[in-house]
């Protein structure tokens, strides 16, 4: 088992035309992953790479290749609309990587999909892997811009608003030997689709993962839900990073969500909900792995 | 990007918000020609006030001693004479820092006869994904001091984004805040008039404080926003060219300007080793790695998952033109892109910008060893590291 996606989720890439999204496209066949279609509207019935069919909606691709899932990576005045087509359309998981979407955007596109059956990761973030079986931990799924290769299959589940300290932790585990269920990055933005805590919850739920890498940054409080929470609930292990103790306050720091505003969203207080909730929390970023691995 | 009070009270005025009459200034005859325009309008007082990106400005003091970045003044030759004073005029608020801010705007106003003042905001609930409307009846204060003392003085009201803020609500809002009368319906409209600005300018801050009950000459109250302070969200700048135009680069360091123009991410802070890392939470943590070691960061610099020669050459001459810094450390996870590139980049933009600091560098990643090997036959004096932590601790014992 795994969360959110299995090595054999068909999913499709919604702007797999444009030069980011196409290197992500190549870079996730190159895996193994089951990319089976793109969209771009206005360009269907084109091929990506010779053997990905280009479609012009959503729905079409879905009918066509039975996908479930999405990566979005087109452009933030339209990346709203990509994420509410594939929610219209039906599909399970919508994965926005694109950076840079209007807050106002995420407001509305969020309140649009309360009530929808569609989970969103994202926006501004790296996306999902469900590590495979074969060489580097290819097989397995990797939808977004996450590099395949640094993964190796195993229990541990990481959660990160940051891309580059997901990577940073999931190596770590993968130089010590020790694998990972799924690996999922929640973004860094205000308002994102999937929570900490939310994915906490499918961690604890699932059989495969046995301990828990929670990675958080200033900003909201995001974190502290999710400590609440699994003080209460959470049956397994878990250490936390949180990052920018140093940041100075009312300033943005690369994250449109990474800022200390009106004395709220510190990362004392998040550390602070860390340990309340007997969370390990790794002094430096160095630690992540070896704070989780000693608790277990 | 952050707006000057004026300019947030421009667009405030565009949607409907009551504000009391008044024109900025950016030179002494422009100031004169709006005290002349207030007074020939028949106002006994006007208020003059500077214009800089922080708070605390009526308790400011100017460098030269002049005391005060708000002034009343009864004539025009007192209101020409605060304005002259302050014009050009550096400013230290509490929230400026000892080197204050220049004072190159002034914002004169008509001076109103105040009976209550009140505090409100539309921001962000980040925990609801909604905007909310945070008033108090505590006006023309600290409101985090309120919030954190007394919260049960904060009103809060969730506003539905598929909606906007309903009569009923600005209504109750009023209500709470003690108004009676017509005062409720026009404090409503005034609510709404406030979250529509916010909403339609892509704020991400909208705060009046005070928002003021007065009185009028012939005796009538009225409810008028007697200060506000707003930013705008950078990811919508693109909706809003008459926004980006408001933009006063000279409220901005010189330093954070030029890398945004590389389409670098840089914040300069005060300490001496600076930082260049790939992606934002790992530029953070970088920053507390380097305290954790007992030193302090010069800035926060992230070059982004893709960084070209060209960025990494800029990046690195940004860095040197804070006189603060004393070493480097970069810190560099080569997801996809190839180490081995990342490291000629180094070496090329070190050789070009002649940089003579200890540099600290820790790579780690795709195509690795070659990454290493390529530091290693540079012929520059690096200092390398294995991981983050080695990576700070070693750069906070070259400054020392």
């Amino acid at each position: 088992m795994s969360i959110l996606v299995k090595p054999d989720t068909k999913f499709l890439v919604q702007g797999i035309t444009g030069g980011f999204g196409g290197r992500h496209a190549q870079l996730s066949l190159d895996y193994g992953s089951q990319l089976v279609a793109g969209v771009t509207p206005g360009k269907g019935g084109q091929m990506f790479a010779d053997t990905v069919p280009v479609f012009d909606s959503v729905a079409e691709a879905m009918a066509e290749t039975g996908a479930t899932a999405s990566a979005i990576f087109v452009p933030p005045p339209f990346a709203a609309d990509a994420i509410l087509e594939g929610a219209a359309a039906g599909l399970d998981l919508v994965v926005c990587i694109t950076e840079g979407i209007p807050v106002r955007d995420m407001i509305e596109v969020k309140d649009a999909l309360k009530d929808s059956p569609t989970t969103l990761l994202g926006p501004n973030c790296p996306g999902v892997v469900t590590p495979g079986e074969g060489k580097d931990s290819s097989g397995g799924c990797r939808i977004g811009i996450s590099p395949g290769y640094i993964h190796k299959k195993g229990n541990i589940g990481v959660v990160s608003r940051s891309g580059t300290l997901t990577y940073e932790a999931v190596w770590q585990l993968t130089s010590r030997g020790v694998g990972q269920s799924t690996c999922v990055g929640i973004g860094g933005d205000p308002v994102p689709g999937m929570t900490h805590l939310d994915v906490l919850k499918l961690f604890n739920d699932d059989p495969e993962t046995t301990g828990i890498i929670m990675i958080g940054e200033i900003g909201g409080t995001a974190e502290e839900e999710a400590a609440a929470w699994a003080k209460a609930h959470c049956t397994k292990p878990i250490a936390g990073f949180i990052a920018g103790a140093t940041a100075p306050p009312g300033r943005r720091m690369g994250h449109a969500g990474a800022i200390v505003s009106g004395g709220k969203g510190t990362a004392e207080a998040k550390m602070d909900a860390f340990r309340e909730a007997g969370i390990g929390v790794a002094e430096t970023p160095s630690e992540m792995a070896d704070t989780l691995l000693k608790m277990m | 990007m952050n707006l000057h009070e004026y300019q947030a009270k421009e667009l405030m005025k565009r949607h409907g918000v009551r504000i009391p009459p008044g024109e900025p200034a950016t030179n002494l005859d422009e100031a004169k020609a709006a005290i002349a325009k207030l007074f020939d309008a028949g106002n006994a007082r006007v208020v003059v006030k500077s214009q800089i990106h922080a708070g605390g400005r009526g308790k400011g003091t100017f460098k030269d001693g002049f005391k005060g970045g708000v002034h009343l003044a009864d004539s025009v030759e007192d209101a020409t004479a605060k304005a002259e004073a302050m014009l050009g005029n550096v400013l230290v608020t509490k929230q400026t820092g000892e080197s204050g801010k220049q004072v190159s705007r002034l914002l004169i106003t008509s001076a109103e006869n105040i009976k209550s003042e009140f505090y409100v905001a539309v921001l962000l609930d980040r925990a609801l994904g909604k905007p909310i409307v945070m008033a108090s009846a505590e006006g023309g204060v600290d409101i985090e001091e309120v919030a954190d003392k007394t919260p049960e003085k904060i009103i809060k009201e969730v506003i539905d984004p598929a909606l906007g803020l309903q009569p009923h609500q600005g209504r109750k809002i009023a209500i709470a805040l003690g108004l009676r009368g017509r005062l409720i319906g026009q404090t409503a409209s005034l609510l709404r008039a406030l979250y529509k600005t916010w909403h339609e300018c892509d704020g991400t801050m909208l705060e009046i404080n005070p928002l003021a009950l007065i009185v009028n000459e012939d005796g009538t109250e009225a409810v008028v926003a007697l200060d506000a302070k707003m930013s705008i969200d950078d990811n919508a700048l693109f909706r809003h060219p008459d926004i980006v135009a408001m933009r006063d680069l000279s409220e901005e360091n010189p330093l954070e300007v030029e890398a945004a123009g590389h389409d670098l991410n840089y914040i300069k802070l005060d300490g001496n080793i600076a930082c260049l890392v790939n992606g934002a939470g790992l530029a953070m943590a970088t920053m507390d790695a380097i305290k954790h070691y007992g030193g302090d960061p010069a800035n926060f610099l992230d070059v982004g998952g893709g960084a070209t020669k060209e960025q990494v050459k800029a990046a690195f001459e940004i860095i040197v033109g804070d006189p603060n810094v004393q070493a480097i450390l970069v810190n560099i996870f080569g997801g996809i892109m190839n180490c081995n590139t990342i490291a000629e980049g180094i070496v090329a933009a070190v050789k070009e910008t002649h940089l003579t600091l200890p540099l600290v560098v820790r790579l780690e990643g795709n195509n690795v060893d070659a990454g290493r090997a390529t530091l290693a036959a540079s012929g520059l004096t690096l200092i390398t590291a294995d991981s983050l932590s080695e990576a700070a601790e070693k750069a906070v014992a070259a400054v020392k």
